[in-house]
């Protein structure tokens, strides 16, 4: 009898670990994620992290405050509001589908979505909106959709990340998708997302400085130096896998809202500072 | 006499040997399925890398342009490149908790 015991207690020992490995808890990520980065940057202000590269390299900094008294984004910016603000055919606009207007919402974004089971991200509410109005899709990684989350962004700027993660097991299923996702080792140079935005954080990568994944979302849209252009989170997503030579995935698939729900999650509380320049 | 008689030999036996080696259009389509067959289980997985779709477009290329060593060359290395990122995706499905920040 003893020896069944012994032998009971030491099966569930060997299974404790696996068990606990495979158990989502989002608020444990959250903060060890938090602690992780102020422990190792501890004279990065909380909510610089935001500013990605910037708050890593006191040069690159400098750059970028001159940078910012012209905007790169600007035209962005401008073309956005006027997106934004004029009607689709049938006289509605965008403000019609968004609480609030749409005005200051970015850091609600992505929502999980308990009717059909999905991860909304701002991107795709904004395609939504277009289908429910009538209007054909805008393209998820080029100029009109960085412009309307552009200028949506700027309305948000300063309010704090405040994603949640309803009580719902295909949510919670959602959120571990896109933790894997960006923890999981692609591409023949055999990168995780995490390889260079953890583990690599404020290291240089050739010229660039890598971003912490602590806030890194919230500067999107971004303009970029090296794209000439703006941004959307699709293209940065489709890039960085481009660029470990794997082949990416289609813009907005579901494990890349699934990745950008994860890392907003672990954003909540930081401001949003989008759209963002970097170079 | 005898000298001719050996360069014969030796040309027929060198022509043979070449055309031993050269590949054939059928042997082009077979290693083409079997790179493109790996590729799509890469698919399925959600781990293609892009250097295998280049290799497949370059032995496609040299096939049409009838050099089918070439051809076979380039879907050997893409079978190959797709059966390592096939392994990739087999190991990083569990390996990847082991990089999460605890």
């Amino acid at each position: 009898m003893r020896r069944a015991v012994l032998l009971l207690a030491a099966m569930m020992g060997l299974a404790g670990p696996a068990l606990a490995a495979d158990t989502v808890n989002p608020k444990a990520d959250f903060k060890a994620f938090r602690d992780y980065f102020t422990q190792r940057f501890p004279n990065v202000p909380l909510n610089d992290f935001v500013n990605g590269p910037y708050s890593m390299d006191a040069d690159l900094r400098k750059q970028w405050v001159e940078i910012d008294a012209f905007p790169p984004y600007q035209f962005a910016l401008d073309k956005g509001k006027q997106m934004f603000e004029t009607p689709f055919k049938n006289g509605k606009t965008y403000g019609d589908c968004f609480a609030n207007k749409g005005i200051g919402v970015r850091q609600n974004y992505p929502y999980f979505d308990t009717k059909s089971g999905e991860v909304i991200t701002l991107d795709v509410a904004l395609n939504q909106c277009r289908a429910a109005n009538g209007e054909a899709p805008l393209d998820y990684t080029k100029d009109d959709m960085a412009a309307l989350t552009a200028y949506m962004a700027y309305t948000s700027r300063g309010k704090p990340f405040d994603i949640k993660i309803p009580d719902d097991p295909r949510a919670l299923a959602a959120y571990r998708k896109g933790e894997e996702y960006f923890y999981t080792r692609r591409g023949q140079l055999n990168f995780s997302c995490a390889s260079c935005h953890v583990q690599s954080a404020g290291d240089h990568i050739r010229t660039e400085v890598l971003a912490p994944a602590l806030g890194i979302v919230a500067a999107l849209p971004i303009y970029r130096s090296e794209w000439g252009g703006m941004g959307t989170t699709s293209r940065r997503l489709v890039t960085c896998n481009s660029q470990v030579r794997g082949v990416p995935l289609k813009p907005e698939d579901e494990l890349y809202r699934d990745v950008e729900f994860y890392l907003s999650y672990m954003s909540n509380g930081l401001p949003i500072s989008g759209p963002g320049a970097r170079p | 006499m005898r000298i001719r008689a050996c360069i014969g030999l030796a040309i027929f036996f060198s022509a043979a040997a070449l055309a031993a080696a050269a590949a054939s259009a059928d042997d082009f389509k077979t290693a083409f399925a079997k790179a493109t067959a790996a590729e799509a289980a890469a698919g399925v997985l959600k781990n293609q890398w892009t250097t295998t779709a280049a290799e497949l477009k370059a032995a496609q290329k040299a096939a049409e342009a009838g050099n089918f060593d070439e051809a076979v060359k380039h879907a050997e290395a893409a079978e190959a490149l797709a059966n390592a990122s096939i392994a990739q995706a087999k190991e990083q499905a569990a390996e990847w908790q082991h990089a999460v920040i605890r």
